[in-house]
């Protein structure tokens, strides 16, 4: 790689950088319990908008994990996310009217507080809706995992986004607070995915799944991104640059092997396709706040009118991590 | 008293106090090593811990960094305070705080005691050795490493390359004979203290304080100059992995572990409660004398190296993305292509797919959308038959329907008029058996109703497309198993042509011979048909030599009846 281009990025980064901390200034504090940070605790950050319905089991299920302390940007939510996150004895929020797309789909809020409290610990960063599945997460907790890294000197760990989705209508059964919502979107596309390398960012580019199956066949190009690196050991020079599709330095991006290996990663699960995305959807594509002027909610709308069903005969049934590692979408790598 | 314990500590202090606990209240002295980096609460704490036990004792520390003879200056220490202080001990057993027994005590001193002069120390010379991770074998005793691997590597990088360009070697003091292997050792007192009051000690130390990794080599070189029963072979279980770190056990491991039937492991994840807890109670099991047996260990971690570094041929995903040629395998199993069949012979597909008993595909790189068998919208592992989505990303789309459809071969058709792009692929791959009929592409044109205009131009467009195609397929970088014939050849012999390409292809009804027989399209006229082509100016080379009145290819009975191969 060329200097020139090395020296772009880190340009690119530094910008990333004083965004964030001019961004940050539309944070407003609800809670602040980062003092009870330990050294060596995994932190979990999130951006969302209201979510009130899904928290008690995203909560529950990365607790359950060993993620120690939860950090929330709350973007102006009216179902009372902010007040239930507040009352939660592990989680620090803060909280800001400001437009979504204008912080980089919250990135840059996140940026702000991952350098600020995220620095040397292992950080999760993830949605209300995506939870991380990783090799051995029925009898490892996420510390296990992280230890094993750190110890590899691996300072990031790549998940692929699987959509999940119900059998039938995504209205028919409603999701219940608490409830796991793999009850109800137990299903996924199990190899239909398209893989396409950055060599900007060196990050891998992937399409494909249900989305890409229903909403964009005829232009795949715009289907959403299903790659995520969701677990990086953080350090204050660190940048998510989209999303958490990539980041810089670059070298973070490397999650996977170029050599015919595979290394360890995981899954995110997506719980998106229940019968809240409806209504999210309306109200996304009112608000205007979504990725590339949010086509991809425009698709959905225009997919979704009729209520569809993603199911088809040939969607998998969840089972566990270890059937998603024998159909290709996760790696076990030489964790053993 | 016959065995004691040396325990080298320095992360997760609560579990070795655990452990050396243990191991005291059976009557075995420990004598701890704490890293001197550790901190002063950290080491009184400790110590106060396991103030009411008599028998554990704290010796001298070290700063201990990895690969340095900081380790072995440690054991040593420790090693001498233990045959001082302990005058009953015989066997003395070198362990990490992060280790964990794994059978009763009585059990590894009855072990012992039935074995009192036998030195439990892998002990290999360095020809011998595959396992070192960092390509440094011999070189290890002949080149100097006074620079630390994981502060300054460049510095060791750099000197070491200068001494090999310079080509220094040091040579080893006495006609000592390096020896490598694992560093966790269980000593004999004879053999121990020979060693550490060797009265040359100090000039081997002086020795093997600049070779590189000395915990691997010292004492088990040393020990071939004293011992007179070695069994090369750790008594600690300890597995490295590709990078040369130790694999770690979790709470998940306990069946592994407990089968093993090794005395002590290494090294345990410090919160692996379960681990803790189940081997650290005294378990009933009366007394078993197996020999430690980590075969099915082995077999699990060495599983893991090969995921790691050779990975699941023709399985691309988001932790593996082999760069062009580093694939071990483009697609994970064999699959048969075929074009011009199916312009040559009416029903093709279900007549193959009866043939073989498999599913047969319809050209699957069709422009319009992809012919999957059935004609299905979507298949094996949700893949659209979309066409835009195909030509995305032609290649993923195949290696993934061959991935998704393990176990079953896949069958299609491929012709000129389809999207090409995937060509290049398919020759590349070693698992694609391509079988192409040259020409056949002009059997539609000649039943078709177009307006001869139209059809030369088409036939001008696929005899280019094809050729492309064909001289992809003759590089000498093709790994796939090709057969071209041009058409004139092929219908010469059609039935023995075809059965060639299926006793290739295997299969539940291999060996048999073809009963049924697919039929041809009617080929009369052909001849004239290709010949009109000549005359318009587009000559049709690639279907061979048709004369313009074949006798073979005429109908027998002056009827339309189609020609019925046998």
């Amino acid at each position: 790689m060329k200097v020139v281009q090395r020296y772009k990025l880190r340009l690119e980064r530094k910008r990333f950088l004083i965004r964030a901390w001019r961004k940050a200034r539309d944070l407003l504090l609800v809670a602040d319990r980062t003092d009870q940070i330990r050294p060596n605790d995994v932190l979990c950050f999130v951006t969302l908008r209201n979510e009130r319905i899904r928290l008690p089991y995203f909560l529950r299920y990365y607790r359950d994990r060993g993620v120690s302390h939860f950090v929330f940007v709350d973007n102006d939510s009216t179902d009372g996310t902010r007040e239930y996150l507040a009352g939660q004895g592990d989680c620090s929020v803060w909280t800001t009217p400001a437009s979504y797309k204008r912080s980089r789909f919250g990135m840059d809020w996140l940026n702000a507080l991952l350098r600020e409290y995220g620095h040397g610990h292992w950080c999760v960063v993830v949605d209300p809706d995506e939870f991380l599945v990783y090799p051995f997460c029925d009898t490892r907790p996420i510390p296990a995992l992280t230890d094993w890294l750190e110890s590899s000197s691996i300072k990031s760990f790549g998940a692929m986004l699987l959509d999940m989705y119900p059998k039938g209508p995504i209205t028919t059964q409603p999701y219940s607070e608490g409830q796991n919502p793999f009850d109800i979107a137990c299903w996924f596309d199990s190899g239909n995915y398209m893989i396409k390398r950055n060599w900007d960012f060196g990050n891998l580019w992937i399409q494909g799944g249900p989305r890409a199956r229903l909403f964009f066949p005829d232009n795949p190009e715009r289907a959403p991104a299903l790659n995520k690196i969701p677990l990086v050991k953080w350090d204050k020079n660190y940048a998510f640059a989209s999303s958490t599709h990539m980041l810089l330095p670059r070298g973070l991006n490397l999650v996977f092997d170029e050599w015919g290996g595979e290394k360890a990663s995981g899954v995110l699960m997506h719980a998106k396709f229940l019968d809240t995305f409806t209504t999210k959807a309306r109200e996304e594509l009112q608000r205007k706040q979504h990725y590339a002027n949010s086509h991809e909610y425009k698709a959905y709308a225009a997919g979704l009118q009729e209520d569809p069903n993603l199911w088809c005969k040939w969607s998998e049934r969840f089972i566990n991590w270890r059937q998603l590692e024998i159909l290709g979408l996760m790696s076990k790598g030489n964790w053993a | 008293m016959s065995v004691g314990f040396v325990m080298l500590c320095h992360t997760a202090l609560h579990r070795a106090a655990q452990v050396a606990r243990h191991w005291a209240e059976r009557d075995c002295p420990v004598v701890i090593h704490v890293d001197q980096r550790v901190s002063k609460e950290a080491y009184s704490g400790l110590k106060s811990d396991l103030s009411d036990l008599p028998n554990v004792k704290f010796c001298g520390r070290h700063k201990c960094e990895w690969g340095t003879w900081s380790l072995v200056a440690a054991s040593q220490t420790a090693s001498e305070m233990m045959l001082a202080e302990f005058p009953n001990v015989r066997h003395v057993f070198l362990s990490s705080g992060s280790c964990l027994p794994l059978r009763p005590v009585e059990e590894l001193k009855a072990y012992l005691a039935a074995r009192p002069r036998t030195d439990f120390i892998e002990s290999v010379t360095t020809e011998d050795v595959e396992w070192t991770v960092d390509g440094l074998h011999a070189e290890r005793f002949q080149l100097r490493f006074p620079f630390s691997w994981k502060r300054h590597r460049r510095l060791f990088d750099g000197y070491v390359e200068l001494q090999r360009k310079v080509g220094f070697k040091r040579t080893m003091p006495d006609d000592l004979v390096p020896h490598l292997g694992s560093q966790w050792w269980c000593l004999t007192r004879q053999t121990l203290s020979a060693i550490l009051q060797d009265p040359s000690r100090k000039a081997y130390d002086r020795f093997f304080k600049l070779v590189w990794i000395p915990d691997e080599s010292y004492y088990q070189t040393l020990v071939r100059k004293y011992s007179t029963h070695i069994e090369s072979r750790s008594l600690t279980l300890s597995k490295f992995d590709f990078q040369g770190k130790p694999h770690v056990f979790y709470d998940d491991h306990l069946h592994l572990l407990r089968r093993s039937d090794c005395f002590v492991a290494r090294k345990i994840w410090h919160k692996a409660d379960r681990l803790y807890e189940t081997f650290l109670t005294d378990q009933d099991r009366g007394t078993v004398m197996a020999e430690p047996a980590p075969g099915k260990i082995d077999r699990v971690f060495s599983k893991a190296l090969e995921r790691r570094t050779r990975g699941r041929a023709g399985m691309y995903m988001h932790s593996r993305f082999p760069n062009p040629d580093w694939e071990n395998g483009k697609t994970s199993a064999p699959y048969s292509v075929f074009q011009g069949f199916n312009d040559l012979f009416e029903n093709f597909e279900p007549w193959l797919a009866r043939r073989l008993g498999t599913r047969v595909h319809g050209n699957l790189f069709d422009p319009v959308r992809v012919r999957f068998s059935g004609d299905a919208d979507v298949y094996a592992g949700c893949l659209s038959s979309a066409a835009a989505i195909r030509d995305y990303d032609p290649e993923h789309f195949l290696t993934s329907l061959i991935w998704n459809t393990r176990g079953e071969r896949q069958v299609f058709q491929f012709s000129p008029r389809d999207e090409q792009r995937i060509g290049a692929f398919l020759a590349s791959d070693g698992n694609a058996q391509i079988s192409v009929v040259t020409g056949a592409w002009a059997v539609p044109l000649f039943n078709s109703n177009q307006d001869f205009h139209t059809i030369r131009k088409t036939a001008a467009l696929l005899q280019k497309q094809e050729i492309d195609f064909v001289n992809i397929l003759r590089r000498v970088q093709t790994r796939a198993e090709v057969k071209i014939w041009s058409l004139a050849e092929f219908v010469e012999e059609p039935m023995e042509n075809l059965q060639s390409i299926l006793d290739a292809i295997g299969g539940p009804s291999s060996g048999a011979r073809i009963t049924e027989a697919p039929r041809m399209v009617d080929l009369s006229g052909f001849g004239q048909f290709l010949q009109n082509l000549k005359n318009q100016g587009m000559n049709p080379h690639v279907t061979g030599d048709f004369p313009v009145n074949q006798p073979g290819m005429q109908p027998r009975s002056g009827g339309s009846r189609p020609y019925l191969v046998r």
